[in-house]
């Protein structure tokens, strides 16, 4: 038996196939970790256009009447508040305020809205949903039949103008809008995982090979796989869950507070608030390594002599060339402090920065020619 | 991926290339294919003693960092400087620019264990069925 018989795949998997691109488990599916090189991918995104095979992310539909529906309390993100067309990014909370997930909201209509959750956390984000929710129209699992492109990089607006005409460059950063594309009228977000200029296709599924397809056959994209994008989020110092948050740790442990609407009710808001009173246990804390050599999941964070916690992401960084990470240290530490992180024989000298580690990202450009 | 025929392999994936009492060692092509960019080594300083099948130097790839093991025992004489600055030079050329070290062979005895080029090339087939 092949051991990935039991994996999810994606619309795309023989076209990554054919691609000869390595392929491994990641959230119960089957997806493509590199075609070319991770470092010459990551490199591709941050000066062209990378494409990126996120089909296996999952997206809900949700109706409902805030007034006389709960949904409002199930996410941190102000729902009502947030104007048409806009994204938000925010959480769902468990009662202690730990993250079950995190996720973008997409206001789609006066009482309409989708949620994009994490691949590995559909199935259990939309029983959540359906246990807690109360009062609503519609709440529907659109993940098997929508896909999703992510198309990321300076060079992306240029690339998607020639599909969809020039409008695409008009959408601002966190807002989407509908584009008709090979057919279909798709949501098209100004959104992205990289730092860089870029923009999500939620696209249904019988026609995401061609439009992978169509955006490959443009000289300035190439196809980007979990390895690079692994490295250009950790490059911008974004959280990847189930890595660096989880449902043991909050949005305040996680330096994510400010994505926290406090005027409004959520579930897990009290935990918050009395966290936010008596202090955080424990803080995440961004490192640079004084060489190449690059801290890895688990190693040990030390400062002053004192063990204070554990690496929770750590790699390369193609752009600085030295290493870089992210990790939960139970002390406050300045930025600038040096650290250690070690594991049996290795130590490695580091120095506490602040987030975001690549600070030349195209991703929040104002006017696009 | 390539297997020269002049020099000898481990299960692990190193190499080892003969002359005298000399060896100059590595990672193979199979090796620094499945690694992925290598974007830094820490080689054994000139000088120190390795021992076959035990520790001798550290690869990291953007990954993960993985150990390499000594294809045979003795000491260490030169490490190549070129790959501090130069990790990548074991995914361009494994076998020539990406040599890892020169060690002096303690127990000549030792190569008898290792794999000559067409039962290597066998083992990776067998691998990667």
């Amino acid at each position: 038996m092949d051991e990935n018989s039991a994996l999810a795949e994606t619309p795309l998997v023989n076209n990554h196939r054919k691609l000869t691109a390595k392929l491994a488990p990641f959230g119960g599916w089957l997806m493509p970790i590199q075609y070319s090189g991770i470092i010459e991918e990551h490199n591709w995104v941050r000066k062209n256009a990378g494409l990126f095979d996120i089909c296996h992310m999952g997206e809900f539909i949700i109706q409902a009447d805030l007034t006389k529906s709960n949904l409002g309390n199930l996410v941190t993100v102000n729902l009502e508040g947030m104007p048409f067309n806009s994204c938000r990014y925010g959480f769902m909370l468990n009662e202690q305020g730990g993250i079950i997930d995190d996720l973008l909201v997409y206001r789609i209509g006066n009482s309409e809205w989708m949620i994009v959750v994490n691949a590995a956390t559909t199935g259990r984000d939309f029983a959540h949903l359906k246990k807690h929710l109360t009062g609503i129209r519609l709440l529907e699992n659109v993940s098997q039949s929508l896909g999703k492109l992510d198309l990321q990089g300076p060079l992306a607006a240029e690339v998607l103008a020639a599909l969809t005409g020039p409008g695409i460059k008009g959408l601002r950063y966190y807002t989407f809008d509908y584009f008709s594309v090979l057919g279909e009228e798709i949501i098209i977000s100004r959104t992205g995982y990289t730092g860089e200029l870029g923009y999500e296709l939620y696209m249904p599924n019988n026609k995401i090979p061609e439009l992978w397809e169509k955006l490959l056959s443009d000289r300035r994209v190439k196809p980007i796989g979990l390895g690079a994008r692994d490295t250009l989020r950790l490059e911008m110092g974004y959280s990847l869950y189930g890595q660096d948050i989880d449902e043991k740790t909050t949005p305040l442990e996680a330096g994510l507070g400010y994505f926290i609407d406090w005027d409004k009710e959520f579930i897990g808001k009290s935990s918050l608030l009395k966290q936010k009173q008596n202090g955080v246990g424990r803080r995440m804390i961004c490192f640079i390594a004084d060489s190449r050599r690059s801290p890895r999941y688990n190693y040990r964070i030390t400062y002053q002599g004192k063990d204070v916690g554990a690496v929770t992401s750590g790699s390369f960084s193609p752009s600085l060339g030295l290493g870089i990470g992210m990790g939960y240290a139970g002390c406050e530490i300045p930025s600038g402090e040096e650290i250690t992180l070690c594991e049996n024989s290795i130590v490695i000298n580091a120095k506490t920065t602040r987030k975001p580690f690549y600070k030349n990202g195209s991703a929040k450009l104002g006017e696009i020619k | 991926m390539t297997v020269p025929d002049n020099l000898l392999y481990t299960k692990d994936h190193e190499w080892a290339k003969l002359e005298g009492d000399k060896a100059t060692i590595g990672i193979t092509d199979f090796a620094q294919h499945s690694l992925g960019d290598i974007t830094f080594i820490d080689l054994p300083k000139p000088g120190a003693q390795v021992k076959q099948s035990a520790w001798c130097a550290t690869v990291e790839s953007v990954k993960a960092a993985s150990d390499v093991y000594a294809p045979l025992s003795g000491e260490v004489l030169k490490a190549n400087a070129e790959l501090t600055s130069h990790p990548e030079l074991v995914n361009k050329s494994a076998y020539e620019a990406g040599w890892f070290a020169v060690i002096k062979i303690a127990d000549l005895e030792e190569k008898k264990t290792l794999m000559n080029p067409v039962q290597y090339k066998e083992y990776i087939q067998g691998l990667s069925k």
